[in-house]
């Protein structure tokens, strides 16, 4: 897992955590059940406030990508599988929207949008 | 949560300055940066805490205990680091060990050893011929050699390199691994503090400004520049502090959501710095 933090970014240090961590189980580089480094030794790591760190678990908990077992440590919660599949989903419906909002600022018509997606799809 | 480290109420006056009844409360797990300008209290609280000064009013309770009544005991457990060397300069630091080491109870022959050749530290070399960095360093291998469960450290990081301030902060970063520990530090080298301070306590003029979590600092005050036809009564009073120029202005306010909206499109509004921080409530007051 890599987590690279900027000082010069208006996001707040734990969103930063917070985001990267999610990337990482989204993108399932973290699977199900893997251990993640304790909030003091990331907080070490990182060279950051163990606050900080704190603060970014409890947001991953909320939102119910982590589990903390007290005493144990934090592992990644073991997703549903088609909770993960939706949130996926999310993430490409997300990238969608705001490609549609760019094609509309410079009046793309939706045959021209689609046409290029198409492209893009059979690219890859 | 129980506290490490509690001060109410203390007071201390002395001819022309006073500590006026401050009060503070510190955590164990965590690294509380103490910060303010030179003069404003830092030192003679830090005193205080050690019993090193009469106070003239107040509670100090370290681990719990009245840091008078139960002095040895506690300074059994804490480790202090000063600005200014507090050892005899003519002893080497072998023999400067076997000084101190008979003070302590939980004395830790091979944690010194450990921490000297972590620290890179010459036995057989004599303290007045160390260099600032490593006259720190060896306060701190003192200190952590009798496993102290509080550091208290007075500016340990003034006139010291930044390669050297960067290896005390992985130091400190490192003891906090066990929760159980704490770190106190004083200090006007806000920078340092911005990474790993887990809590800032600001003082000014013998009076606490605030204590409080780094990161809720950081993200509720805002930095504020502008022109200056954006100044009208309302929005001068959300400034803690507002300088002006000929060409604009620039201030520090407590609420940047708040400014945010306000001023949205008008003025550059930014994630302040905690020398902003201190700069700004030093002259605001």
């Amino acid at each position: 897992m890599k987590i690279i933090i900027s000082n010069a970014s208006n996001q707040p240090i734990y969103e930063q955590i917070v985001s990267q961590i999610k990337a990482s189980i989204l993108n399932g580089e973290l699977l199900d059940a893997n251990p993640l480094p304790s909030i003091r030794n990331l907080a070490k790591e990182l060279q950051i406030s163990v606050i900080t760190t704190k603060r970014a678990y409890d947001e991953l908990e909320r939102e119910g990508f982590i589990v903390t077992v007290p005493g144990k440590g934090s592992y990644v919660a073991t997703q549903n599988k088609e909770l993960l599949h939706e949130k996926r989903l999310k993430i490409v419906e997300e990238k969608l929207a705001e490609a549609v909002s760019a094609a509309k600022f410079i009046q793309l018509s939706l045959e021209q949008l689609q046409e290029m997606l198409s492209l893009f799809y059979e690219e890859e | 949560m129980e506290p490490i480290l509690e001060v109410k109420k203390l007071r201390k006056n002395f001819k022309g300055f006073a500590l006026k009844d401050i009060s503070f409360t510190m955590e164990k797990g965590y690294i509380m940066g103490f910060i303010g300008p030179n003069g404003s209290g830092k030192s003679t609280t830090i005193k205080l805490i050690l019993n090193l000064l009469r106070k003239d009013g107040g509670d100090i309770k370290v681990f719990g205990l009245d840091n008078v009544k139960h002095e040895i005991e506690i300074k059994n457990r804490i480790g202090f680091v000063f600005d200014e060397n507090h050892y005899y300069e003519e002893l080497t630091l072998a023999e400067m060990k076997k000084v101190v080491a008979p003070l302590y109870k939980n004395w830790d022959d091979r944690a010194f050893a450990r921490y000297m050749a972590d620290f890179n530290l010459p036995p057989h070399k004599k303290i007045k011929d160390l260099s600032k960095g490593m006259k720190m360093k060896y306060s701190l291998t003192v200190a952590l050699s009798h496993h102290a469960d509080l550091l208290i450290m007075d500016e340990p990081t003034s006139g010291l390199d930044p390669v050297v301030r960067s290896e005390l902060l992985e130091i400190l970063t490192d003891i906090i691994q066990d929760e159980n520990k704490g770190v106190f530090l004083s200090t006007h080298i806000t920078s340092d503090l911005e990474k790993i301070a887990d809590y800032i306590t600001f003082i000014n003029d013998g009076q606490i400004i605030f204590s409080t979590s780094k990161d809720v600092l950081l993200d509720q005050h805002g930095l504020v520049k502008g022109g200056k036809d954006l100044l009208d009564q309302d929005i001068r009073k959300s400034f803690v502090y507002l300088k002006e120029n000929e060409f604009g202005f620039e201030g520090l306010v407590k609420n940047r959501q708040q400014a945010k909206s306000l001023l949205a499109g008008q003025a550059l509004i930014e994630k302040p710095t905690l020398e902003d921080i201190m700069l700004y409530y030093t002259r605001g007051l």
